[in-house]
């Protein structure tokens, strides 16, 4: 049991930090310029290719600098020749741009790497077992992961809140006009936070491609849950996307471990009706959970759990 | 004679079809007070917008000779307009001391006016340096803004109904304000609703009626202009 718990709650807590590190740059592009990025987990896809690339040629470490800055650039390019230019065509013409930039990066990514599985791998020298609890093993890899998340966590609160420009970030969530009439040159503010997203949902990628599966289908299966986690935690909310991360990844890994069913837990007083139902294990609930928090929370509190704004 | 400091000319503007700004022509000398009266709906608001590039304009605006119209709004801030908005937008979130370091412009040393010059104009202010903005009062919040737009050392600040639910003894000190930020060299353009405070402090006056200038005077010529006061700005 006490291993069950350490094991799930390591998992969650990783799981959780990778969510933030895409749901960070997410929610920040959303609250400043109005734009729900669907490509955003397509960068987090790039950043697994690139740094598979890389690594296959130079090695994981290189990969793991040069790949982020890669997705980078391409975020900034996609924001300054694309997004910019779509911008006064309204919200609607934003979306679409977002939803068709994301099916072309996946049709590319097919057409670059195939449509199977890549052989991404971490670093031979993180390949040893960190800790072991019981019989059970956890890899150095993991910890790594959550070190680098860790770490970009506390880089990324340091420069919004200790640097001029974080400053003017913060103040642009809420008033990206008057920001501009104070004399700072908002649309490239603007570039720059769409390209430090995209390098964070890059640096995720990278990260995650060799413990996860690098497939060109990683984006589509994950976009959903950020969005989830962005508007549970509150759009535009920072700090309700970090918990809103942490939950559903705890939420997830814990319900995973959890093999039993209702019926079990209720023994002979479950209710004699939909009979199968109640059959159906926690674990096979798992990926339906951020959903079903999703819809608790939109009818508990439907700005989010920090969030301010209504819509 | 040297340019004027700011000159707009036939200035039009537009909300989608609507013809909202219909060749508006006016003028402010450094160091001025220019009041822009008018009713709701007449396009002050639009004026200034338009001019600090908010609303694209159509026309002649000229800061010192020096055409910028149609310029995007950072870049007419940097050539030394401020704009106090009616809505003030403090940034709520940051406290007071960061709402005024924002203030300053990029790669700007040495302005006119120094964080000690607000303090020592609203104490206020100073007592509450390290408060969320979002906590201030609205009288607290007004002198914010235009402390704010004043860090950012400007020759013309655009004042949209500064007094707007204001206390009067908070109304009077907005007033003395102003006339100590212009005596110090900086032009204002005051955007008014009411008679009171414009009639107190402008050097001269403008009215707007329907998108166009209608009135142009002292503050003496419009008080005993009954019949424009009647058509234009009584309700």
């Amino acid at each position: 049991m006490l291993q069950l718990i350490t094991f799930s709650a390591l998992n969650g807590v990783l799981y959780g930090m990778l969510l933030f590190m895409m749901a960070s740059g997410l929610t920040l592009i959303f609250s400043m310029m109005g734009v729900l990025n669907f490509a955003h987990a397509s960068f987090y896809m790039l950043g697994a290719y690139f740094g598979f690339e890389i690594s296959r040629r130079i090695g994981f470490w290189p990969g793991l600098v040069l790949a982020p800055l890669l997705v980078g650039a391409v975020g900034a390019l996609v924001e300054r020749y694309g997004l910019r230019r779509v911008h006064r065509l309204g919200h609607v013409s934003e979306l679409l741009f977002t939803f068709g930039l994301a099916f072309v990066i996946e049709e590319m990514v097919q057409m670059v790497w195939g449509k199977l599985p890549v052989d991404y791998r971490g670093p031979p020298s993180l390949d040893f077992v960190a800790f072991r609890l019981f019989d059970t093993t956890y890899p150095a890899y993991r910890m790594f992961m959550l070190s680098v998340a860790v770490a970009m966590f506390v880089v990324l609160l340091a420069l919004l809140t200790r640097t001029r420009v974080g400053l003017i970030i913060q103040a642009a969530l809420t008033h990206p006009d008057m920001v501009a009439m104070l004399g700072h040159n908002v649309p490239r503010i603007f570039m720059l936070v769409f390209g430090a997203g995209a390098a964070l949902a890059g640096l995720a990628g990278v990260i995650a491609g060799p413990a996860l599966v690098t497939q060109p289908a990683m984006a589509t299966l994950l976009g959903p849950i950020l969005f989830v986690v962005i508007v549970v935690g509150g759009l535009g909310s920072l700090t309700g996307a970090f918990v809103a991360s942490l939950l559903i990844g705890l939420l997830q890994t814990f319900a995973v471990a959890m093999n039993f069913s209702l019926a079990e837990v209720f023994g002979p007083t479950a209710p004699p009706f939909l009979d199968d139902l109640w059959r159906v294990t926690i674990a096979q609930l798992a990926p339906v959970m951020p959903y079903i928090l999703l819809v608790l929370v939109l009818i508990v509190r439907p700005t989010g759990l920090m969030g301010t704004r209504e819509s | 004679m040297p340019p004027r400091l700011l000159e707009v000319d036939n200035l039009n503007a537009y909300y989608g079809k609507s013809h909202i700004l219909r060749g508006v022509t006016f003028h402010v000398d450094e160091g001025e007070i220019v009041g822009l009266l008018g009713r709701n709906g007449v396009g002050r608001s639009t004026t200034i917008k338009a001019i600090m590039g908010n609303v694209p304009p159509r026309g002649s605006i000229r800061l010192r000779g020096e055409e910028i119209a149609g310029l995007p709004p950072y870049q007419t801030a940097r050539k030394g307009l401020g704009y106090v908005p009616e809505t003030r937008d403090i940034f709520p979130g940051l406290t007071v001391k960061q709402n005024l370091q924002l203030g300053e412009k990029p790669g700007e040393v040495g302005g006119r006016w120094t964080m000690e010059d607000m303090f020592g104009m609203f104490p206020q202010l100073k007592d509450r340096a390290d408060t969320r903005a979002g906590f201030l009062s609205g009288g607290e919040q007004q002198m914010l803004t235009i402390c704010r737009t004043l860090m950012g050392d400007p020759s013309l600040v655009m004042i949209d109904e500064p007094t707007e639910g204001l206390s009067p003894m908070m109304v009077e000190h907005v007033a003395r304000l102003l006339d100590e930020i212009a005596k110090r060299g900086v032009a204002i353009l005051l955007v008014e609703q009411k008679l009171t405070i414009a009639l107190k402090i402008s050097h001269r006056l403008y009215v707007m009626g329907h998108g166009k200038i209608v009135f142009e005077g002292t503050p003496a010529e419009l008080s005993s202009a009954d019949a424009i006061r009647k058509e234009w700005l009584e309700v």
